[in-house]
């Protein structure tokens, strides 16, 4: 049985512009799927493509067990859907826009009511209720839509980048709001350009270019598969970086890099913390004195960056030749061999 | 199982044009909260009209020959009706403007992702500005009595005659903010269909009877204002407010000009709203 969401082939073209081209997709339910990609890379489209909002050229999706495309208005009861703008009437009230949500999601309008006062208090917008959304801070803003989302509690939600712009201790607490909702049972689809966010969050990572998603795993397999850890040490003296060098050489299992401005020698290794350890006794037993040593995971950033950057060096070859068969074959097979 | 949960779920919710209507009215109720909480705009939307039956009726007023009469009590009685129809159109830009507003500002997207009637929101829209219009519509019509405006000066009339004819001014002014909502939905920013809802009005409400007789242009312009929809409308308040300057044209909507403009109205409202809300379907902001 297919997930909560679940995409097959969707391709959306705008004019001459491949917004999407063959996203596959599943999120089991109950959990979140981090979307992860760069401006224009499709995250949007493809959030739009799954809400109802926009139908794809081609390919499935199905959402609370319900076919898009065949029953966009049953899906639409089902979802939620949180967007990068704060989609709130900025002259109604808090609480008119939440009884307008509620009434619209065909709810009485006494049920519409009940239910807007119950998420003003949930999302702490209790004492600016009566005030018109005008008056409301970014933050304010972003939880009141995301409340607009919850009004009918649906099983399924989409938040396209909900924390775009957002000081940090708003970010904070919207994420803290994220996983009350999840830890309820609630299936989300997150887009995000913040690698922090999807890896605090998101159960799996999908990471998209160019209107594909061109890998997939949980944050940690996705790490490692750009590499596994590295040492990096920052030594206290210039001087030292020579035979810092020739200590770690002997521990590395790769490319050994040195930033000579900043002293910091950084090189990947295997072994763990035992390593690690070896490392530091090497280091003390030839005299040279340390700022700073640490066992380092890959972030996203460097996934990202890896991942991205391989598709950038593709990308003249795609650009030169028409999407014909050959060259597409060319590079799935680029991709497999990732 | 995916058969089975759909089967279970896509049972229909009650009768959808009850449940179009109701939608409707949540967004008609929205948009005249907003109203409420924009006053600056209905008083803008009044001064205009206002501006315009005091300038007519002064600056015109006199020497303009209407009926054969160059007199400024004939005019003043002639320009009304006029100065009602164009008032009412004016509507289209505020929908317009409003519609692209919402597209603008992403509530487009958040009523499109909602299980509401298709219609809904712009159906609502133009219910909200078909309320405005009737506000003012009922000050213009007290300016238009305080500088002497006065029915049955040529012709018969009576209360419901009088009411009729506001009922087809507001049947025309209902048929143009679908116009605007067309636009509104067609535009990427609010200040592009305010500029392109009202550039076209020009055109449209001065080649037609609401400001002079008609039988003094070119005849082909004559033909244009004599086969305007608006000039329908202008014409049936006109003789149902028994106001001189009644064209004596054979042209048919000038000779059942209620009819014609109760046609013109109803035809403009479905194919604009069958465009609109074809649009809406397919928006992407």
């Amino acid at each position: 049985m297919p997930g909560a969401i679940y995409a097959e082939g969707l391709v959306k073209t705008f004019g001459d512009v491949k917004a999407l081209d063959g996203v596959d997709l599943d999120v089991p339910e109950g959990t979140v799927l981090g979307l992860l990609g760069p401006n224009g890379a499709g995250k949007t489209t493809t959030v739009r493509c799954l809400t109802t909002l926009l139908r794809p050229d081609s390919g499935k999706a199905v959402v609370a067990g319900l076919d898009v495309l065949r029953h966009p208005n049953e899906v639409r009861r089902s979802i939620g859907l949180s967007g990068q703008f704060a989609a709130v009437d900025e002259y109604l009230t808090g609480r008119e826009n939440l009884q307008m949500v509620g009434q619209l999601y065909q709810m009485k309008a006494k049920a519409a009511k009940a239910r807007a006062a119950e998420l003003l208090d949930q999302f702490d917008l209790a004492d600016a209720a009566d005030r018109p959304a005008k008056t409301y801070s970014g933050g304010m803003r972003r939880r009141l839509d995301l409340a607009a989302a919850l009004v009918v509690s649906p099983p399924v939600m989409f938040m396209d980048e909900p924390t775009t712009g957002l000081d940090p201790r708003n970010r904070q607490l919207l994420w803290e709001v994220i996983k009350q909702l999840v830890s309820g049972g609630t299936t989300l689809l997150l887009t995000t350009q913040y690698l922090e966010e999807a890896d605090h969050l998101a159960h799996d990572i999908a990471v998209v270019d160019h209107g594909k998603v061109i890998a997939r795993g949980t944050s940690d397999q996705l790490k490692a598969r750009t590499g596994g850890e590295r040492v990096e040490v920052v030594v206290h003296e210039r001087e030292h970086i020579p035979t810092a060098r020739e200590v770690l050489a002997g521990f590395g299992k790769g490319e050994l890099t040195v930033e000579e401005h900043t002293r910091k020698l950084t090189v990947p290794v295997t072994g763990g913390a035992k390593l690690l350890a070896e490392v530091i006794r090497e280091l003390d037993a030839r005299g040279i004195e340390i700022d700073d040593i640490g066992l380092r995971r890959p972030t996203l950033d460097d996934v990202f960056l890896s991942l991205t950057g391989h598709v950038a060096e593709v990308k003249p070859e795609e650009n030169g030749e028409t999407a014909d068969a050959p060259a597409k074959d060319r590079k799935h097979k680029k991709e497999a061999a990732q | 199982m995916s058969a089975v949960t759909d089967a279970v779920r896509v049972a229909p919710t009650g009768n959808p044009v009850s449940q179009s209507f109701r939608d409707s009215m949540v967004v008609a109720k929205r948009n005249l909260i907003r109203m409420s909480r924009i006053p600056e705009m209905i008083i803008y939307g009044l001064i205009q009209p206002i501006m315009f039956v005091v300038l007519f009726t002064y600056v015109f007023g006199g020497s303009m020959q209407i009926g054969g009469s160059t007199s400024a009590t004939d005019y003043k009685n002639f320009l009304m009706a006029g100065i009602f129809a164009q008032t009412v159109t004016f509507a289209t830009a505020s929908s317009g403007a409003g519609i692209a507003d919402d597209m603008h500002k992403g509530l487009i997207d958040r009523f499109r992702s909602l299980p509401m009637a298709r219609g809904a929101v712009l159906t609502g829209r133009t219910l909200a500005d078909l309320v405005q219009t009737a506000l003012t519509l009922v000050v213009l019509a007290v300016v238009a009595l305080l500088v002497g405006w006065r029915v049955g000066t040529d012709g018969d009339t009576n209360a419901a005659k009088v009411v009729g004819a506001f009922g087809l001014l507001l049947l025309l002014g209902y048929a143009f903010t679908w116009i605007g909502a067309l636009i509104g939905m067609s535009v990427r920013t609010p200040e592009a269909a305010t500029s392109s809802g009202l550039i076209w009005l020009f055109p449209v409400t001065f080649i037609s009877n609401a400001f002079v007789d008609t039988s003094h242009m070119t005849p082909w312009l004559r033909h244009i204002a004599e086969w305007n929809p608006f000039s329908a409308t202008v014409q049936a308040a006109r003789v149902l407010f028994g106001n001189p300057g009644q064209s004596q044209s054979d042209a048919w909507p000038m000779v059942h000009p209620v009819w014609a403009s109760l046609i013109y109205s109803l035809l403009i409202v479905v194919i604009f709203r069958t465009l609109a809300v074809r649009k809406y379907r397919s928006a992407t902001a």
